[in-house]
């Protein structure tokens, strides 16, 4: 990462720019969201945690309209509540959406997953930025042609990136953008994501604690489709024995991680 | 040597008669999900709009301009079908995969009834060109001409369907849509106007295959639709779901297989010769040709 972490002192929520009231996603027999309330701050990255299952992959894809959801859900400049929207209106509402696993197309070449995203930006009235991700990204468009399937997971998480900031979202939904990722790519990422979240506000998935710590200012934590837990990410970062009980992970401070290593903290 | 040639021309021919329906099918299954059973009504939608028109249709007849005239007329009422059956039943059932599979079982019997009761279920004699009565000799083997004419449609429409996927837009979201339809719509994409002009696109190939096949054999029945679907479907299966090539490859193997096990051992054993191949490509490769899963 790129130096010191955030400053993430204690301060009152700002704007929500994403306002979610008991959100509920039954899948088949099992009732996998059971009421969440969320809160997602304008211009802040905000965490959402919890242990492996707990509903926070069905909780982004629920926002999208990816699995069918009641509730409310308010995205601010919409007029009404967005949850019976199809996918692809909230998605041109400016709501940009980084999968787990990257989901890359992967018969698909670089430039070719990249153009998917043009209408993306164009719904919204502004051309495709990509200015910034060439900037962000060079080493994709010396890869232009090559087949998506054929890059590391580190470039197809890039590419994953990359497309969907081409649209300028407003908000941008990332689900566990590291993992699986080494040591190095899991810093490369983390400074990509802390250049996005200069622009864009972030809802973030993420099991890397340095991650966490390096880039979240508010955090929201899952258990069992509820939320049990809302707050500053660093006060709850700084109480070890709470994030045991809440994330089910050592919540040692890393020294060496917030001084741009980022070696992944995470301990089951 | 010259009986090879012949059984192997009447083999392409039989290919490419099994690619034009297995190709609209195939990129269906890719991009939808939808198993459409009811894709065989297309293909009789061709075949009898096509002998409706050079029958009715002023300026269309069963030879010279006026047969493609008359084709064009089929294609179209094939293409407008396929539009209408997406739009009015599957979409309705979007993601629900059983009921769209009922649903177009009973479109598929429902329109074998209906042009039972208008037509009757006897053959009915097909406009014929009369230069696909005719022979082209190559290499001394007398081929029909009509073997010529199917495999030309279908290397026109695997042209044409191979430039829509890779030169146009439309063809980049199809693509994508079969490896990923969840992660196009997160990308801000209606994928379901999409699907209207997959199911056009397959039901005018269909209903060309009705059209040539309809040449081919002399003749229509109701019947004609269901029976070429059963080899379609083998064809999408070995040739890999959602794969034009694949398809194309496993048309050719189809139907090469078919006429030459015919010839070779005994009338019949062609088409249990194809079930093995299936059988055979399920068990080594259930991804098919082209590599793809289901």
């Amino acid at each position: 990462m790129t130096g010191a972490p955030r400053p993430a002192t204690s301060r009152a929520p700002g704007e929500p720019l994403l306002t979610v009231r008991d959100l509920h996603v039954h899948l088949g027999r099992s009732h996998v969201l059971q009421g969440v309330d969320l809160d997602v701050e304008k211009g802040a990255v905000t965490g959402l945690l919890g242990r492996n299952g707990v509903g926070k992959t069905t909780t982004l894809k629920a926002l999208l309209g990816l699995v069918p959801r009641t509730g409310t859900i308010r995205l601010q400049g919409v007029d009404g509540s967005i949850e019976k929207r199809p996918t692809p209106w909230v998605v041109r509402q400016g709501v940009g959406y980084v999968p787990e696993d990257r989901e890359v197309f992967a018969g698909l070449t670089v430039e070719e997953n990249l153009r998917l995203a043009e209408p993306m930006a164009r719904a919204t009235g502004v051309e495709p930025d990509y200015d910034q991700v060439h900037q962000l990204f060079g080493e994709l468009y010396e890869r232009r042609k090559q087949k998506a399937g054929t890059l590391s997971g580190g470039q197809q998480q890039m590419v994953a990136l990359a497309r969907v900031l081409l649209g300028r979202p407003r908000l941008l939904l990332v689900d566990e953008p590291t993992k699986g990722l080494s040591p190095r790519l899991v810093t490369e990422v983390a400074q990509v994501l802390e250049r996005v979240a200069e622009r864009t506000t972030v809802l973030l998935v993420e099991q890397n604690l340095s991650v966490v710590r390096h880039l979240v200012q508010r955090v929201v934590v899952l258990d069992a489709g509820r939320v049990v837990h809302r707050g500053e990410a660093a006060e709850l970062l700084a109480d070890a024995d709470r994030t045991r009980e809440l994330l089910g992970v050592g919540a040692r401070r890393d020294a060496k991680a917030d001084a741009g290593t980022a070696r992944p903290e995470v301990t089951s | 040597m010259s009986t090879l040639l012949l059984l192997l021309a009447t083999g392409l021919g039989l290919g490419a008669l099994y690619f034009l329906v297995a190709s609209g099918l195939s990129l269906i299954y890719g991009l939808m999900g939808v198993l459409n059973f009811a894709h065989g009504a297309f293909l009789s939608a061709g075949a009898y709009g096509t002998w409706w028109a050079s029958q009715h249709l002023p300026g269309a007849g069963p030879d010279g301009a006026g047969f493609w005239l008359a084709v064009t007329f089929g294609v179209a009422v094939g293409a407008v079908l396929a539009a209408l059956v997406e739009l009015l039943l599957i979409r309705p059932l979007y993601r629900r995969h059983i009921e769209q599979v009922l649903v177009t079982v009973g479109l598929s019997l429902a329109a074998v009834a209906l042009l039972q009761g208008i037509w009757g279920s006897d053959p009915i004699p097909f406009p014929r060109p009369s230069w696909t009565a005719g022979t082209v000799r190559v290499a001394g083997a007398a081929i029909p001409a009509d073997r010529f004419l199917l495999i030309a449609a279908a290397l026109a429409v695997l042209g044409g369907l191979l430039a829509l996927l890779r030169y146009t837009r439309v063809g980049l979201v199809i693509r994508a849509g079969v490896e990923n339809r969840s992660m196009v719509e997160a990308l801000g994409i209606d994928v379901r106007r999409t699907f209207t002009l997959v199911f056009a696109v397959g039901g005018a190939a269909a209903a060309l295959a009705g059209a040539l096949g309809s040449v081919y054999l002399g003749s229509v029945t109701p019947q004609q639709g269901t029976s070429l679907l059963i080899f379609a479907f083998i064809v999408v299966v070995i040739g890999g779901l959602g794969s034009v090539t694949g398809s194309a490859a496993a048309a050719v193997v189809v139907g090469l297989v078919q006429q030459l096990a015919n010839y070779y051992a005994a009338s019949g054993v062609g088409d249990l010769s194809v079930v093995l191949l299936l059988a055979f490509v399920l068990l080594a490769r259930p991804q098919g040709l082209s590599g793809r899963t289901a």
